[in-house]
């Protein structure tokens, strides 16, 4: 199988080698020269949606829907997470998973909860962070937890060392990917200074009857090998009228987890900031993230 | 006609007080609704049993709900619990609060927690940021009877570098009627 | 020119047997690192050993090293042309020839790297500039490919004419090679040195210790290849030139010596929280009852090499003998593509940002596409110079064959 796969996309040219085999030749023409997201009427964004969302369909037989709406008016999204109730359970974890259709095999998942040791250094450089500790049941006693996702910069160093534009930040704050437009050089994950940004390492596999259909191009829309993703505070979601929460807070047993409009003073991470001490994760590298870290306790 | 004028201002005015942000009464969010207190299913109303029962005010050891382990506070049941009206609680001040209400039971000693928990700190909303959302009561989280939170079997550890390919598949569970996926390793 | 075409394949072909023999080791690597390259692009690059962790491995470490002896056209350059040595003035072209080698593996090993190598045009039609390093990366690389391709072109077409090149035409490529080989080294220093997040490559001496490095492993390697070449071919090459490079690496060892003993010192000194990474190269790292230590045989060793090969450069005596010479070189470049490779590269992503720790060492993939892109590399220079040495011997011309002096040109 994979021989004549290969010999295939031999054939075909060497295009054919970083593209799905079984796409027809005018599809895999139209996925080479596809424009940047950017730069796409949104016409030609809706095309492309839809040439997706048929690839996706000829594949597994699923049929999903890929959003390409923009950003809403006056919302700039933030994120508050609550390290004293936070227990550690990585429910969160795989309600993100879930949600946006990441690898399963390879293994891709945004969220990394960080157990430490109460009393130890933690904050700055994390090396004494346990990310692969195995209890019955959490918390463990004297330890507490930290789970890091992207942090949404407003100076992201992401955005600014890729070399082709394929990341950028939204008007409402979410930096995203276009998966088409990356090239898979992996700077980005070389300047990410929370280990946010994950590499498609193998074709990622996702059971069609687990993928969420409800996705946006930005987002979590069916991914391919050699390119970078991210966490977009699940885009597809939260980018409605009305949105949804983030998969992540809303799954979370303890209710750690604030999400909302930086812009409106009454959402619950705008009253986080003015009532409680919030502190951002690596503020000596001046990258402000939307990211707000704080104890209610 | 009168009548329909008055009520326009009046609602303009409650409008203007919501805009505010003064509207918060005891009545808590009309824009939000909170969700049920998680009744044992056939106990409530409690006077389907307690209306015949007369009323013991002595602090004991109950012979009846055995299943509750009480630890709060001074473990005594009629100090939330009417002993008068059995389907309500009460406050300090012997005012009557339903038991949909009863977070302005908790804030009588938790008070700080309260106030987080209505400007959306404490305790979680699901639903829309910028629409309806439903908040969870106190007791959807913490057992009233003993509100420590239990600890958690936690999901499986990720994949280290070195691993992750070693997935054998994502098979479901189920956490709060949400379904999600999660790895089973090769052993 | 069809003539000229023909003569140059009959040239080309032309060797005995030790020259096939070569040949053929480049090719079989050059087949077995195509075959693994398939092999990757078919899989991804999960058939390599980096992760989400380590991001970047043996490629980039391997592409860090290059730039550096992309250095060695600029070591032979600035005597020559500016100076007018007179021995070295002689052997220039080659330094350029070694520079078109080098640089053409780095954009190679770049390509290697990349998850989608298809798509890398995105580049050109939308290029993040200023702002991206990378950006910059690819102008000072395929920039200085040009330039040196050009000299390297312009010397040899004017050669088969029989005449020797104008420096009014020199001159101002020879005045760009120069700023432009330091910017390739400071460009791709910065794109490592700009990222806050690696506090291992944060630190503002890694633009100036890639300097100094570079000009040790750039000159060593062609002080190795000038001594093959003028054994294998008729190429004349002066002890005089060789001794003088030899002497020039002696300063830039030094001073390469010197930076890393002041980031050392620094390092273990102030012992802050971004000691980690320096501890990992030389002591290994403790963490989850695991002592994570694969690098720290390659940096001791790396170490060993450069001090001894400063020691026995300094020594004009063991300097001038020629075994002495090649030990200390081979020396050198054990040392500087430990340092300036892995021990670049792999450190800055240990620990991880989040605190992880994972022992990277290449793939067997990893392995066989930088051994197939050394033998590219090698396959160009070897056909480099069958090229220009015909052409300097006057026996590859460009002048019709009646006209021909018999005498061959002196440039």
């Amino acid at each position: 199988m994979k021989r004549r796969d290969f010999i295939k996309s031999a054939a075909i040219g060497l295009g054919g080698l970083l593209m799905p085999a079984d796409k027809s030749d005018a599809s895999l023409w139209e996925t080479f020269f596809q424009k940047y997201f950017r730069e796409m009427t949104p016409e030609e964004k809706k095309s492309v949606a839809k040439r997706l969302e048929k690839e996706y369909k000829d594949k597994t037989g699923v049929s999903i829907d890929i959003k390409t709406n923009e950003a809403l008016p006056r919302v700039k999204f933030g994120y508050g997470l609550d390290l004293s109730r936070c227990i550690g359970c990585r429910r969160c974890v795989y309600a993100c998973v879930t949600e946006n259709n990441l690898s399963r095999k390879p293994q891709v998942q945004y969220i990394t909860v960080l157990e430490f040791k109460s009393g130890e250094k933690w904050v700055s450089d994390l090396e004494e962070s346990r990310k692969y500790y195995e209890h019955e049941t959490v918390p463990e006693p004297g330890h507490f937890y930290m789970p890091v996702q992207c942090q949404q910069c407003d100076r992201p160093p992401c955005v600014k060392v890729c070399p082709t534009g394929a990341t950028w930040k939204e008007p409402d704050g979410i930096v995203v990917v276009d998966y088409n437009w990356c090239i898979g050089c992996r700077y980005c994950m070389a300047a990410c200074p929370y280990g946010a940004r994950k590499f498609n390492w193998a074709d990622p596999q996702v059971p069609p009857e687990q993928f969420n259909p409800n996705t946006h191009y930005l987002g979590n829309r069916p991914k391919f090998k050699g390119h970078v993703e991210k966490c977009t505070f699940c885009i597809q979601r939260t980018r409605e009228n009305p949105g949804r929460y983030p998969a992540c807070v809303e799954i979370c047993p303890v209710g750690a987890r604030k999400f909302g409009n930086l812009l409106d003073p009454e959402s619950e991470i705008s009253q986080c900031i003015e009532t409680k001490r919030v502190f951002r994760l690596k503020e000596e590298l001046n990258t402000n993230p939307s990211f707000y870290y704080f104890f209610s306790l | 006609m009168k009548g329909k004028f008055c009520a326009a201002v009046i609602s303009a005015v409650v409008l203007l007080f919501m805009l505010h942000g003064l509207a918060v009464s005891e009545e808590g969010f009309p824009k939000f609704t909170t969700t049920k207190p998680p009744f044992t299913e056939g106990i409530f109303p409690c006077t389907s049993c307690h209306a015949a029962m007369p009323p013991n005010k002595e602090k004991r050891v109950l012979g009846f709900h055995t299943e509750i382990q009480l630890r709060h506070g001074d473990n005594w049941c009629l100090n939330c619990h009417d002993a008068a009206n059995r389907d309500m609680l009460h406050l300090a001040s012997g005012e009557l609060v339903p038991f949909d209400k009863l977070y302005q039971v908790c804030g009588q000693c938790h008070g700080n927690i309260l106030r987080d928990w209505r400007i959306g700190i404490h305790g979680k909303r699901v639903g829309y940021w910028n629409g309806d959302k439903t908040y969870s009561l106190c007791v959807n989280c913490h057992n009233p009877h003993s509100p420590k939170f239990k600890p958690l079997k936690p999901l499986p550890v990720p994949a280290g570098p070195t691993e992750i390919m070693k997935v054998k598949g994502s098979v479901p569970v189920t956490i709060e009627e949400k379904k999600i996926y999660i790895p089973q390793y090769d052993k | 020119m069809i003539e000229f075409i023909i003569d140059l394949i009959r040239h080309i072909i032309k060797g005995n047997k030790m020259y096939y023999l070569w040949l053929s080791i480049l090719g079989f690597f050059i087949a077995m690192g195509a075959i693994a390259y398939f092999g990757q692009v078919d899989n991804g690059l999960i058939v390599t050993n980096m992760r989400d962790q380590v991001s970047w491995g043996f490629y980039i470490s391997n592409f860090t090293f290059f730039v550096g002896v992309a250095a060695a056209a600029v070591m032979l350059v600035i005597p020559s042309y500016i100076y007018n040595f007179k021995p070295i003035k002689e052997i220039v072209l080659f330094g350029e020839m070694m520079a078109v080698m080098a640089v053409t593996m780095c954009i190679l090993f770049v390509v290697c790297d990349m998850g989608k190598p298809l798509y890398a045009w995105h580049i050109m039609l939308h290029p993040n500039f200023p702002a991206s390093l990378l950006v910059w990366d690819v102008i000072v690389l395929n920039g200085y490919l040009i330039i040196n391709l050009s000299a390297v072109t312009y010397v040899l077409y004017r050669a088969a004419h029989g005449k020797e090149y104008k420096m009014s035409i020199m001159w101002p490529i020879v005045l760009l090679s120069i700023p432009w080989a330091f910017s390739i080294h400071t460009v791709t220093a910065f794109l490592y040195n700009g990222l806050s997040s690696r506090p291992f490559w944060n630190a503002s001496i890694v633009a100036p210790r890639f300097i100094a490095s570079a000009l040790c492993s750039g000159p060593a390697l062609m002080i190795l290849v000038f001594q093959i070449a003028r054994k294998v071919s008729e190429v004349e090459i002066s002890n005089e030139a060789i001794q003088k490079i030899a002497e020039l690496i002696a300063y830039a060892m030094g001073f390469n010596l010197f930076l890393y003993a002041a980031e050392i010192f620094k390092e273990f000194y102030s012992q802050s929280i971004h000691l980690a990474p320096m501890d990992y190269l030389f002591f290994g790292l403790e963490k989850g009852g695991v002592h994570h230590n694969v690098l720290v045989p390659f940096t001791w060793i790396a170490l060993f090499c450069n001090l001894t090969a400063f020691i026995m450069f300094l020594n004009s005596k063991m300097r001038n003998k020629f075994f002495s010479l090649n030990v200390a070189c081979v020396l050198i470049l054990i040392g500087v593509y430990i340092e300036k490779g892995m021990g670049l590269i792999v450190p800055g992503f240990i620990p991880d940002t989040l605190g992880e720790i994972y022992d990277y060492l290449p793939s067997a993939t990893e392995l066989l596409v930088t051994a197939g892109i050394w033998a590219i590399g090698a396959l160009i220079y070897t056909l480099m110079i069958k090229t220009a040495i015909p052409i300097y011997k006057g026996e590859l011309s460009l002048i019709p064959k009646g006209q021909r002096r018999k005498v061959p040109v002196h440039h």
